[in-house]
């Protein structure tokens, strides 16, 4: 227990990075905790659509972030994964072994 | 001559007080934005210098000028610098700079060294883009969102209507207060649309000012949805240019409910001088190592 702790203390805590954009049409985020986060890379791997990437960040934690590329269209990108109707099947959700990627909408 | 409405004050300035001779570590931090860009040179963990510029097209080009500002009647030459961190835009593209680091984490460093460890909600309000940032004591990141998709809301779309109206950029916010009721906002949060919108609204009779008091509100309205996302914390700071427009954060202030900490000594700064920060701690680190 007294050991739990002091990982706990003695590891940085990360921070919630929410990539995407707010426009006319609402809010379009995909949120990833880098607390959770270990940069497993098995969600990148799992999306179809090439959205996502592991980057070592600002304080050298490798995590998962969105592409440059996708950060301003992901409502489109990630469109067909989640249709209106139906089932939504976010397979980078399903694929975080620690649940650190959720989305707005 | 056409009078270039848009145009804000640059700005430099170097401490009288602070012999950089006798300073262990010089480190520079320089923030090429999508608008302007800014040099800070830290003399030990003091602001030794900063400017404050316009970036042109070109952002090594801008890198250097911004530096060259910074360093002007210094007596320092680029290369008694011993470390640069490059942020903004541009931060790929600074010939000079030894390591790039996001925007995001230098405005927090920034934020926390001017505003002390108590701030917690940092708002950049940028060129062209909107950036919630939220930090520890420390300065460092905790939780962050930016939206740099339209550019409603950003200095850019402030300079439109500047421009638009015929009124110096830094007078807008002082304007904007002059209104004898406050007018509805500006439907639009699209600029271009914005720009229609105002146009009309002229041509109905209203003032200059009542235009600009309906623009500032729209761009403050907007801003509080978007951090409405992450929540807002007390302390409370605006770095960015727009933080200097006072039409702007006192409607942001009412809306909100909370009141935003002014920054010393310039809120336009945070971005170059957390970088300087992070140069200062790089330099500091590799010295241990040898």
């Amino acid at each position: 227990m007294f050991s739990w702790l002091l990982k706990r203390l003695a590891v940085t805590l990360g921070y919630i990075a929410n990539y995407g954009y707010t426009d006319g049409s609402g809010d379009w985020y995909i949120i990833v905790d880098t607390d959770k986060c270990d940069g497993c890379g098995k969600c990148v791997e799992a999306c179809p659509y090439g959205v996502l990437e592991i980057i070592t960040d600002d304080y050298d934690e490798r995590v998962v972030a969105v592409r440059k590329q996708h950060s301003k269209n992901i409502k489109y990108v990630c469109a067909p994964c989640k249709p209106i109707s139906g089932p939504r099947d976010l397979k980078c959700q399903k694929a975080c072994p620690s649940g650190a990627i959720t989305h707005s909408w | 001559m056409t009078t270039e409405f848009y145009r804000w004050t640059e700005n430099s300035w170097h401490s009288p007080d602070i012999d950089w001779r006798k300073a262990e570590t010089l480190v520079a931090g320089i923030d090429v934005g999508s608008v302007s860009s800014q040099a800070v040179i830290l003399a030990d963990d003091k602001i030794y210098a900063y400017c404050n510029t316009r970036t042109g097209s070109n952002s090594p080009d801008s890198a250097k000028k911004a530096l060259s500002i910074a360093l002007e009647g210094t007596g320092i030459k680029p290369e008694d610098i011993q470390f640069v961190v490059g942020t903004g835009y541009g931060r790929v593209n600074i010939p000079m700079a030894k390591k790039a680091i996001t925007e995001i984490a230098c405005h927090a460093r920034g934020a926390n060294y001017m505003g002390g460890p108590t701030v917690r909600t940092i708002l950049d309000m940028g060129g062209q883009d909107l950036k919630g940032i939220h930090c520890d004591e420390k300065g460092k990141v905790t939780q962050f969102l930016m939206n740099d998709k339209c550019a409603a809301g950003t200095g850019r779309g402030m300079e439109v209507m500047a421009e638009l109206l015929q009124v110096p950029i830094v007078d807008v916010g002082k304007m904007s207060l002059d209104v004898k009721e406050e007018p509805e906002p500006v439907s639009s949060t699209c600029v271009i649309f914005a720009k229609s919108e105002a146009i009309g609204l002229l041509r109905s009779g209203w003032t200059k000012n009542m235009v600009l008091a309906a623009y500032c509100a729209a761009m403050a309205h907007r801003v509080v949805g978007l951090l409405e996302r992450i929540g807002v914390e007390k302390e409370f700071v605006i770095t960015g240019g727009i933080a200097k427009n006072i039409g702007v954060v006192s409607r942001l202030e009412k809306e909100l409910g909370i009141k935003a900490m002014p920054l010393q000594p310039d809120p336009q700064i945070a971005g170059g001088l957390g970088a300087a920060l992070f140069a200062r701690d790089l330099l500091l680190k590799s010295r241990k190592g040898n």
